[in-house]
């Protein structure tokens, strides 16, 4: 089944050079002319130029050479119509020219800063001046090479809004001053957290369902795991890096099992582990034992990977290895204490030493204020009181947590289990 | 959406104790980091000349176990990848990237690996606008800000 139409044909061509060819332009532009808001606006120039003229000419055989060199014949003609023509401007000017007849060879030697350029864009697209879902749009587009059409459909919001949103975020830092640069030192850590947030923001928007109906968009797991692992081979010594990898290759593993085919959930105790996709799991621990090799203290994500490699490496849920899920759980809240954590961590224990223990724990939390419209605090609950065969209660609490979930068909895997509380006496397992 | 790369054998790849010529191992290497760079791969290995191999045929209940080599090399496979990309032209794209696998005359076919979306589709095209103009309308959504 060969695409008969020639114009699409040729189109999605173009769509799969830019995705991957773009972060290179923009990161080469960018350190040319050392305007990020500007390297962006002339990179989509030129794809408009390449779309244009490409299916008339064909690809060129060098595509991403042709879109940095259309790119740059418009930044000198710019800089020149510059009435301002500030002597900066000149210089710059200049250097362009000069650097438009390097010869092809020297634009090899050129490539070997490209991973420095492509990092420096990570870290801008990702800074925190800018809000998270602008940082999370900013990002698919410069580095995901998404268009902004994608983008949109993913986050299930309109397009000119998605649009305005990337102006807007390239204006800030613009405005800010925002250098095109690698963080140094102490500042370092704290801005790849930043960059990881924003990765793991998309991978959670594909994967977790907020509002509605929503189920899983796996495309933009996939987004989120290709950028993840761009940033592997930038930062190939940064352990929480390989640790954020790690953790979204083996979430994604789940993706087969963790719905039934007409979208109810499936909790991960009940999941059909034949249906884990084994491919992902290897490069989960192949990403977590290349942490590893750096002996650093285990980060927040190294941790929460290193909980989903127990899930992981259990072939059934009674193989899973509770006690130490429980001692993760613990240095997990140590790191980034929450109730959430707590309440994982209460779970956990009530695998490994049996519901009492966790029911105690999650009792514990009960007055917990951010906790108060959490829906799984009262549904762990029930689950526990359940087990302990105390089957009115348990029934008041699935439907307290059916109550407050905003997800429908969460709702509905709350309600029936209320139901089934009336159905089993004291005296039936 | 998931390809399987596959590089088909040569006559020259299926000869017995062949190793590759260094100056193609090299460039092979180069186009393979540039794969794991781009955060594509899945994963990748090269295969045994087929002398090492066999095929066992089936017809009904019965079962014939053939050992190799296989004669018709240009349909044998000496190696492939697993890619993860967003499309056949994608996947096109970095294939004519490749440095050409035996020198001389050679192929690499491309062919998608099925997945649940192809048995069940997530989202449909009509849900997805449903939902973009139901959520334009509810307050405070992120999608909104």
């Amino acid at each position: 089944m060969s695409a008969t139409d020639p114009h699409q044909a040729i189109h999605r061509t173009i769509e799969a050079v830019w995705r991957i060819e773009s972060a290179r332009v923009i990161a080469g532009l960018t350190r040319l002319t050392r305007d990020f808001e500007l390297a962006e606006d002339l990179a989509q120039e030129a794809l408009v130029a390449a779309l244009e003229q490409w299916p008339r000419s064909g690809v060129p055989d060098q595509p991403g050479a042709w879109l940095t060199a259309t790119a740059k014949r418009r930044a000198i003609d710019l800089f020149r119509r510059n009435a301002v023509a500030a002597r900066k401007h000149e210089e710059l000017a200049r250097e362009l020219e000069a650097l438009e007849r390097t010869p092809p060879d020297l634009d090899a030697a050129l490539d070997e800063t490209i991973g420095d350029d492509l990092l420096r864009l990570v870290f801008i697209a990702c800074h925190p001046v800018l809000a998270p879902e602008s940082r999370v749009a900013l990002t698919l587009r410069v580095l995901g090479g998404l268009t902004t059409d994608e983008i949109a459909r993913a986050f299930l919001a309109p397009e000119p809004t998605i649009a305005q949103r990337i102006v807007r975020a390239k204006r800030t830092l613009a405005d800010k001053r925002i250098p095109f640069e690698v963080p140094r030192g102490p500042e370092f850590a704290a801005r790849l957290s930043s960059v990881l947030e924003v990765i793991y923001l998309i991978f959670n928007e594909g994967y977790s369902a907020t509002a509605g109906d929503d189920l899983m968009r796996p495309a933009l797991c996939e987004d989120a795991l290709r950028l993840g692992r761009i940033l592997a081979e930038l930062t190939p010594a940064e352990p929480e890096v390989h640790g954020l990898v790690a953790l979204m290759e083996i979430q994604a593993s789940r993706t087969r099992a963790r719905a039934t085919s007409t979208g109810e959930p499936v909790l991960l105790l009940d999941q059909n582990r034949a249906q884990w996709d084994q491919l992902l799991i290897h490069r989960g621990l192949a990403a977590l034992e290349r942490a590893h090799k750096f002996n650093a203290t285990l980060g927040p994500y190294l941790l929460q990977a290193e909980i989903a490699a127990c899930h992981a490496r259990a072939r059934t849920p009674s193989e899973t290895d509770w006690t130490r899920i429980v001692l993760l759980y613990t240095e997990l809240a140590q790191v980034t204490p929450s109730p959430v954590i707590e309440l994982n961590r209460a779970v956990a224990v009530s695998m490994a030493q049996g519901p009492q223990a966790g029911l105690t724990l999650v009792e514990a939390l009960a007055s917990e204020p951010s906790l108060a419209r959490y829906h799984l605090l009262p549904s762990v609950r029930a689950d526990l009181l359940f087990k302990l065969g105390r089957h009115p209660e348990a029934r008041t609490e699935f439907e307290r947590a059916a109550a407050l979930t905003r997800n429908n068909r969460e709702r509905g895997l709350l309600l029936t289990r209320a139901a089934s509380c009336d159905d089993e006496g004291p005296g039936r397992l | 959406m998931r390809f399987m790369v596959i590089v088909k054998s040569t006559p020259e790849s299926e000869k017995a104790g062949a190793l590759p010529d260094p100056k193609l191992m090299a460039e092979m290497g180069k186009f393979n980091e540039e794969l794991i760079k781009a955060g594509i791969v899945l994963a990748m290995d090269g295969l045994h000349p087929s002398s090492k191999g066999a095929r066992v045929k089936f017809s009904g209940k019965s079962r014939t176990i053939i050992d190799g080599p296989f004669t018709e090399s240009k349909e044998l496979i000496a190696g492939f990848w697993l890619w993860q990309v967003k499309s056949l032209e994608e996947a096109i794209e970095w294939v004519k990237r490749c440095p050409n696998p035996h020198g001389g005359d050679s192929e690499i076919e491309i062919r998608q690996v099925f997945e649940m979306e192809d048995f069940a589709p997530i989202l449909s095209e009509e849900e997805i606008q449903r939902k973009i103009a139901t959520r334009a309308q509810l307050p405070n959504q992120t999608a909104n800000k």
